[in-house]
């Protein structure tokens, strides 16, 4: 039981640690544009430049976030 | 004449994936220390091995290399973009400079504690090696068997792949001192934006993005990154009280 709750526990820090909201933005982001992009030809071309947007968009969120609670 | 081109297009395609395995493998390992980093490649090549043992050529069909760039790269970017994420709060001062002073006292309590903690295994340095390792080594192996198929020569492309991984990883040692001289921030601050490029790259690959310049993108994604991290660190810096040096989680 200690190792099956030693491995969850493992993961859950590894994924999500601290800071739910870069996990949850970025499976978010990429669920989004996995499903978009095949069926939008917009998305197809300009998704590559709109993931990395996304990313640094989720780090400045949940750095102001940290902000406003220090 | 055929054997040699295969041997260089073989070694330049390799040597693009295995820089991406090194540099992960480097990272994980003057950050965190080596022995579980090892542990992680040596699996990974065992894994290698018995894939390739077993399946040979067939392996480009039974591998779903798309479902592993999406699992894999969405762990590197979200575990990268959380270090990148805690470097920022350091240079900004929303984090104490100082939690590795603490960090290393409790350390060294646990360790004083129970002595056979210094033998335990870091998960987290051995899952990036292992799965960077992992997935670029199957790139590798990829590579092999597409440009063998294709000239009906597997032995130049073999030898290309391996003399890429050997020249990649001489290089690498030969910069591994340098670097564990640079303060521990700063390595923490270069290796999360380095792996949430990959992760971003790998990621964005696996659902489905076609990234301007191929693997090139992974340079543009750096720069990216590094801009934005740096544009952060500006913004932030000097609105916010210094920390009072209470750890906000870990690494």
């Amino acid at each position: 039981m200690k190792y099956i709750t030693g491995f969850f526990a493992f993961w859950y820090d590894f994924i999500v640690g601290d800071a739910w909201e870069v996990a949850a933005g970025v499976i978010v982001g990429l669920v989004l544009l996995g499903l978009a992009a095949p069926t939008s030809s917009l998305m197809h071309d300009y998704g590559a430049l709109l993931l990395p947007l996304l990313i640094g968009a989720v780090l400045a969120y949940s750095l102001w976030r940290v902000r406003g609670t220090a | 004449m055929n054997g040699w081109v295969g041997f260089l297009s073989s070694f330049l395609a390799s040597a693009v994936e295995v820089v991406e395995a090194v540099t992960l493998v480097l990272a994980a390992g003057v950050t965190r220390g080596w022995r579980s980093v090892w542990i992680g490649v040596v699996a990974a090549g065992v894994v290698l091995a018995v894939l390739v043992g077993v399946f040979g050529v067939g392996l480009l069909a039974v591998i779903p290399i798309q479902a592993l760039r999406i699992v894999i790269g969405t762990l590197l970017l979200v575990f990268g973009l959380q270090w990148l994420r805690k470097a920022i709060m350091r240079y900004t001062g929303l984090k104490g400079l100082h939690d590795e002073a603490a960090i290393y006292e409790r350390e060294v309590a646990t360790l004083n504690q129970a002595p056979s903690a210094a033998t335990g295994m870091d998960w987290t340095s051995f899952t990036v090696a292992f799965k960077g390792v992992l997935l670029e080594g199957l790139e590798v192996v990829f590579i092999v068997i597409t440009f063998g198929l294709s000239s009906h020569d597997m032995l130049s492309p073999t030898l290309g792949a391996l003399a890429a991984a050997v020249v990649v990883t001489v290089v690498a040692f030969a910069v591994h001192e340098p670097l564990s001289r640079v303060p521990e921030n700063t390595l923490k601050f270069v290796v999360g934006l380095m792996l949430t490029a990959f992760g971003t790259f790998w990621a964005g690959e696996g659902v489905g993005l076609d990234w301007p310049g191929a693997d090139w993108a992974i340079l543009g994604l750096l720069i990216f990154y590094a801009v934005i991290a740096a544009g952060l660190i500006v913004a932030l810096r000097g609105r916010t009280a210094p920390a009072s040096g209470k750890a906000v989680g870990n690494a």
